[in-house]
């Protein structure tokens, strides 16, 4: 006998997951965008690419 | 996993709405709304995407306390009217869970927000959940009748989390938003609290209506109210102020302080013989005197972006 999801606590379920997964996509977006906006606009970063930064060096006493 | 899992032990399984609705939404749009206006009146202007964020993490930062509050409170929720249909004690979502949501959502609302404005906005919203779920909810909310008065200062903060996001400080006219808040707040509960009579007596909440009565709870809901319109007259007349908000400042305070001589000048054989008509005229009034304030701030900030 097959099982068929037609019982109302599948489809809270279904409207649930539906709710969490589409509020992850959305988390995911905003992020996204949060970064192309403050990559876009140079906000203060480094990034290690093998090039000497004295700046990046700890102070030496 | 297999189908088998149905058959758990919990009878109602929850629906998102559910927990969405853990995260007091009404409460949220008033947040949502006066953060915003905190945000944009502010002399530096963020990014859009960086606006959206920072309101949607002070959003999500206020709803994670909301839940925090429906976790801890869920034994008295279930004895008021008011709140009986809440998801905890309606039995639709476990304490438990509340409590995991509304952990998670502060960390990652208190970070995001840092990570997407600074350090200083993040700082504040953590002091305001901090704020809202330990120092009200838990410390002060069943043991002072003066719960609304310093919880007050929860709902508050908003404001000066969105003007702290776009500055990356505190400064007078934040402090000011945030006081207009703080001294609207008794006068808006107590003027609940005399037409919601019987509910705070049933949960034992020390309302001033409780332990202090009638009488004094509408004076000093008067009291409250003629302090707060100093307040409205100085942001009025700060850097965030301009014509518009002085204008509503002006007929909004008249009103309200009518209002509350209306409450403070009657005693309860008059309020119960037409059902608590001021009271509840005074109720409504307080929300328009809030949105209508900070809606005079934002028409101050466009009329001065177009001049």
């Amino acid at each position: 006998m097959a099982l068929k999801a037609t019982h109302e606590l599948h489809r809270r379920r279904f409207s649930r997951n539906l709710g969490v997964g589409l509020t992850l996509v959305a988390l995911v977006a905003l992020v996204f965008g949060l970064t192309v906006v403050k990559v876009t606009r140079g906000d203060p970063m480094q990034g290690f690419d093998h090039q000497v930064r004295p700046e990046m060096e700890a102070p030496t006493q | 996993m297999t189908d088998a899992s149905i058959n758990a032990t919990r009878e109602y399984e929850p629906t998102f709405g559910d927990y969405v609705a853990l995260l007091k939404p009404r409460v949220m749009s008033l947040v949502v709304f006066t953060a915003l206006v905190g945000l944009l009146v502010a002399p530096v202007s963020l990014h859009p995407v960086e606006a959206f964020a920072a309101i949607l993490f002070i959003a999500l930062g206020a709803g994670a306390s909301g839940a925090l509050n429906m976790w801890y409170d869920a034994d008295i929720d279930g004895v008021m009217r008011r709140t009986r249909r809440r998801p905890i004690p309606s039995g639709r979502v476990e304490p438990g869970e509340a409590l995991a949501i509304g952990v998670a959502l502060s960390g990652l609302s208190v970070v995001m927000l840092a990570l997407a404005t600074n350090l200083v906005a993040a700082g504040l919203l953590a002091f305001t959940i901090f704020f809202y779920a330990v120092v009200y909810t838990m410390w002060l909310k069943r043991s002072t009748p003066q719960n609304i008065v310093i919880g007050g200062a929860a709902g508050a903060f908003p404001p000066m989390i969105g003007w702290a996001a776009a500055t990356g400080g505190v400064s007078v006219e934040s402090v000011l938003m945030f006081a207009l808040i703080f001294m609207w707040t008794p006068p808006h509960f107590w003027a609940l609290a005399l037409f919601m009579r019987s509910d705070y007596d049933d949960a034992g909440v020390p309302m001033l209506t409780v332990t202090h009565g009638r009488r004094v709870t509408r004076k000093y809901v008067l009291v409250y109210t003629v302090l707060l319109a100093p307040v409205a007259f100085g942001l009025a007349f700060s850097s965030v102020g301009g014509p518009v908000t002085l204008a509503a400042a002006v007929l909004l305070n008249v009103m309200f302080v009518k209002g509350a001589l209306d409450i403070a000048g009657r005693g309860e054989p008059a309020a119960e013989a037409d059902s608590y008509g001021t009271e509840k005229r005074f109720f409504k009034l307080s929300l328009a005197y809030l949105f209508l304030h900070f809606g005079a701030l934002l028409a101050d900030a466009a009329l001065r972006g177009i001049m």
